[in-house]
């Protein structure tokens, strides 16, 4: 009702009993009375006004409205009165909502906010797989005669177009310096098919997209305004990238950022990637982004391609780099990555928490409720309805758990603001925002908890034994067991779930740490990488590539305190470079249509020695020879296990179809990781002193500080070059630390939330256990008054707490065992039963669990049997 | 706050809302009118008072068994609030009625067996 009728009828009642007053005073009146006497008469026949519109207005008024204000207030003011429960229920709901919602927005703005792009449930990505007959499905990068050909023969897509991720060197003018950039090549269609456009100048056209076109290139909003002042005159200007002039077209919008946030340009790949690339159908590295036509699904669409690889592969079977199929996958997918599993696996480990926590609210409800029983047995008794009891049960439990939300949700905005801080990397991280949805989702999650602690604390006290509650409060002996067993068994719960979650976190930790002592196959220590390649432009022949390095590596090499340097395409744990196919010449030919192929790097002598990567047969590339004559190959262990098993590789030839054609193996060296928590792949290295290759990492190693060498190195490149610039300054350490963030940040969050979940459970048994011995104080006072071992009683108090840790250890267990192999993808060379983290996981929570017990036992045993007996 | 509602005249409980409707049945009438109906009607054995009879009126309205409209009354220049009967108000007064005489007469055959018997 509003309150504007409610004032209405309040002036409605006031006229009815005015109008019946006047008329008892006219009827007082007409028997004779003066009128001042007849006023006296009316009024002393009416009775008390006031006390009359009162009751008449409990008629009316909005009853349960007014009765739950009152339960609110009187619910509060329950709260009030025992200030250490309410702030300790409150802080626990806190850290339970709080990191339950923090994870819940991780996960809805990464993994289910749509991607900003139009329609973007139909984008998908596209590879290539099936390199061999019944391989499983991959996601292998895509060729750029395939795509051709799938572009022109599909039915099923709206457009294809192709995106590879690169890196370019921005010419330094004026002030400043170069820069190496992460950048993007597009076909001219991409910002099309995601329905995308820039915020200023124009999208790639067809025209910009091939390799006759003059170079256009597009900005990232960042960079516009970080490089160009956020100048709109930029557009139709010349940059030098890599040392070639690209005209600027457009500017990209703030919030663009594919393939990855790091992308700070987009060129034309028909532009910049040489021809026999973009029509070969062997060389693999463009990503492929399809639009379904509506009513194609994925399948449908990865099936029609599939058809045309087979078509295509069977067509060219002399080729053993042809895929056979096609698979796909939703474009979110492609883009988040491996953090999907993770994510899930936290949010889960959110959710065991968030229950513990409610258990253990629910679980010091139960207790208080028990306190009061004599009090709710005495207002059943006065006609209290049991619904009421109940609703006031929930409405205590809302509120606690309401102001548990409220601090919860400032705490999960407070983990946000640092997650978002620590984990720039995460792919998508600038989505993840607290909106409506995460809001609704906070109330929800309030209101779940309050229903689940507040019924459980109400069906525990809505007993109906009203007359033996009175009896039992007068002289409790072994009273409330049934509620003790119904602590007993919440604990028991509460065990288990802190079980799973300690296993999970002792999983992680244990396979981080195996990681993290991987060894990669080479120094770690005291090892700096730095990132460089020479612009093609500026460094066109063999011979010049080839001097370049000589010098760099001869200055660096005579750089005081400097033990050793040396170049690589890539080092070790800086990822997968890519497979290259080759035959070995004294082999027989193989079949038509298969292939050998292993990693393809390209090193200076030295770097095998500069690393520490054991030489364990043969020799390294040989000085004197340079360019042309060096024809010499050098393989990893793996490779010569897996292509020459059983036979000397030294000395057998290599054709990996390069330039001179034809290498030796002159050496095996030991396996390196390319991706630290992979197995070694098969490697084979060129001689960078052939000058063909033009990028790569110098790895610089010295006894100490040798981040020190840094800036000599930067300046002894730019007094042989101004323009080159230098990125991805690390020392091995910190390459190694940033590839495992993942797995660091994963462990540290889940170590955390396990720790806390140990602690609530800690709490929640000792407060079982006080509680036990509370009431038992006068059966303990007899038992010892009558001469019982004060050890036995201790001994008896701790089984009994221990009773539900134990079996909620063995109800954990079994958990776990479901929980572990959720995780088993997330695991680096452990098994999810893994029996060392079993065992050190059940230890320190029975141990936590004796702690937690000792005390309230050993007070039990302490017990004066005098005051325990006078004690009620 | 039903509690504090009720009445405290020496009613049985539910008494005074069937003579409220059983007034009614004569036709419209308001507060004052009632009462003193029934006052005289009982020869003023029952005594109405307004702190139960104004709450049992709103009462009877709230649950539909009566409605109220202000309007003038006919011998005066003046507007009461006359209640009227409802036919829901007309059915729950035949309910009632007969849940008194079952009452009434479980109560008469225990406290007059004799009469009952003879």
């Amino acid at each position: 009702m509003k309150w504007w009728q409610i004032k209405k009828r309040e002036a409605d009642l006031e006229r009815e009993l005015r109008s019946a007053l006047d008329l008892e005073e006219e009827e007082q009146r007409d028997r004779g009375l003066t009128p001042e006497e007849a006023r006296h008469a009316a009024l002393r026949a009416f009775g008390n006004p006031t006390l009359i519109r009162e009751q008449t207005r409990a008629i009316w008024s909005w009853n349960w409205l007014e009765s739950l204000a009152r339960d609110m207030r009187l619910s509060l003011r329950t709260l009030r009165r025992t200030p250490a429960f309410t702030v300790i229920a409150i802080l626990v709901m806190a850290l339970g909502i709080g990191a339950n919602v923090a994870l819940f927005t991780v996960v809805r703005g990464v993994l289910l906010k749509p991607l900003p792009f139009q329609d973007p449930d139909r984008l998908v990505m596209l590879y290539e797989s099936g390199l061999h007959e019944n391989d499983t499905v991959a996601y292998n990068t895509v060729s750029g005669g395939m795509y051709a050909e799938w572009k022109k023969q599909n039915q099923s897509f709206s457009s294809l177009a192709l995106a590879r991720g690169s890196r370019v060197g921005l010419s330094g003018s004026g002030e400043q310096l170069p820069e190496k950039l992460d950048s993007a090549e597009l076909s001219w269609d991409l910002l099309r098919t995601l329905g995308v456009q820039p915020a200023l100048g124009r999208d790639f056209s067809q025209a910009d997209d091939g390799p006759a076109a003059s170079a256009t290139v597009l900005l990232s909003w960042g960079l516009w305004k970080r490089r160009f002042g956020g100048d709109p005159a930029i557009l139709n200007q010349k940059i030098y990238l890599d040392a070639q002039p690209y005209t600027v077209i457009g500017i990209m919008p703030a919030w663009f950022n594919f393939p990855d946030s790091s992308t700070q340009l987009w060129t034309s790949v028909y532009h910049d990637r040489p021809e026999e690339q973009m029509t070969s159908f062997s060389i693999h590295m463009l990503s492929v982004v399809g639009r379904l036509k509506p009513g194609v699904s994925a399948a449908q669409g990865a099936a029609d391609l599939s058809l045309i690889s087979r078509r295509i592969h069977d067509a060219h079977l002399n080729d053993p780099f042809v895929f056979r199929s096609a698979s796909s996958r939703p474009l979110l997918d492609d883009i988040v990555g491996d953090i999907k599993k993770p994510l899930y696996v936290l949010l889960e480990a959110t959710c065991c928490l968030l229950l513990i926590a409610c258990l253990n609210v629910a679980n010091l409800l139960v207790a208080r409720a028990a306190a009061r029983r004599k009090e709710l047995a005495i207002r059943t008794a006065l006609g209290g309805g049991w619904q009421r009891l109940i609703r006031e049960r929930l409405l205590e439990s809302l509120l606690l758990s309401a102001a548990g939300g409220a601090l919860g949700l400032l705490l999960a905005v407070a983990a946000l603001q640092w997650l978002t801080r620590i984990r720039q990397d995460m792919s998508r991280v600038e989505s993840i925002h607290i909106d409506g949805v995460v809001a609704a989702y906070t109330v929800g999650i309030i209101v779940l908890c309050a229903l689940f602690s507040g019924l459980i604390t109400a069906f525990s006290a809505s007993d109906k034994r009203v007359l033996s509650a009175l009896h039992e409060a007068s002289r409790s002996v072994s009273g409330g067991s049934a509620r003790a067993t119904l602590r007993k068994v919440l604990l028991a719960i509460e065990v288990g779930l802190t079980m799973v979650l300690l296993i999970g976190a002792g999983l992680l930790l244990k396979s981080y740490e195996r990681l993290r002592s991987a060894d990669m196959g080479c120094i770690t220590q005291n090892v700096l990488t730095m990132h460089l390649g020479l612009p093609d432009a500026r460094y066109p022949t063999p011979a010049q590539r080839a001097n370049f390095f000589d010098t760099l590596l001869a200055r660096v090499r005579g750089l005081p305190g400097v033990d050793a340097a040396g170049f690589v395409t890539v080092a070790p744990g800086q990822g997968y470079w890519g497979d290259w196919g080759f035959t070995i010449v004294e082999h027989p030919p193989l079949p038509l249509g298969s292939g050998l192929n292993a990693n393809k790097l390209w090193a200076d002598s030295k770097y095998f020695a500069s690393m520490g990567i054991p030489l364990l047969r043969g020799r390294t590339f040989d000085f004197g020879k340079r360019l042309d004559a060096a024809n010499e190959v050098v393989i990893s262990q793996s490779f010569a296990n897996q292509y020459f098993p059983g036979e000397d590789p030294v000395g057998k030839h290599i054709n990996a179809l390069l330039r001179h054609h034809i290498a030796e193996v002159v050496g095996i060296v030991g396996d390196t990781r390319s991706v630290i928590g992979e197995k070694p792949l098969p490697m084979m290295y060129f001689p960078l002193d052939a000058g063909v290759e033009t990028v790569g990492t110098l790895v610089v190693r010295s006894s100490h500080d040798v981040e020190q060498y840094a800036l000599p190195v930067e300046r002894i490149v730019a007094g042989m070059d101004s323009d080159l610039p230098i990125s991805d300054v690390l020392t091995m350490d910190q390459l190694l630390g940033k590839s495992t963030l993942d797995q660091s940040f994963n462990t540290t969050l889940l170590v955390a939330f396990a720790t806390l979940s140990l602690v609530l459970a800690a709490v929640g048994l000792f407060g079982v256990m006080s509680y036990i011995v509370a009431l038992r104080t006068t059966e303990i006072g007899i038992r010892i008054a009558l001469g019982a071992q004060r050890e036995h009683v201790m001994q008896k108090m701790l089984l009994d707490g221990m009773r539900p840790a134990v079996f909620g250890l063995v109800v954990g267990l079994a958990a776990s065992l479901a929980a572990g192999r959720l995780m088993r993808d997330l695991l680096y060379e452990i098994k999810p039963l893994d029996p060392a983290v079993f065992a050190a996981v059940s230890a320190t929570l029975l141990a936590v669990a004796a702690f937690a017990c000792i005390v309230p036992a050993w007070r039990a045993s302490r017990l004066d049997p005098m005051q325990a007996l006078r004690a009620e | 706050m039903a509690k504090q509602a009720q009445q405290r005249v020496g009613l049985l409980q539910g008494t005074l809302d069937m003579l409220i409707l059983r007034t009614l049945l004569y036709g419209p009438a308001h507060g004052h009118q009632i009462g003193k109906h029934i006052q005289r009607t009982t020869n003023d054995f029952l005594q109405m008072q307004h702190g139960s009879l104004y709450p049992a009126l709103h009462r009877l309205e709230r649950r539909g068994w009566v409605v109220s409209k202000w309007e003038t009354a006919p011998d005066r220049n003046r507007e009461f609030k006359y209640y009227r009967l409802t036919d829901k108000g007309r059915k729950q007064l035949v309910v009632e009625e007969s849940q008194w005489k079952q009452m009434a007469e479980a109560v008469a055959r225990v406290m007059w067996p004799a009469a009952e018997e003879s």
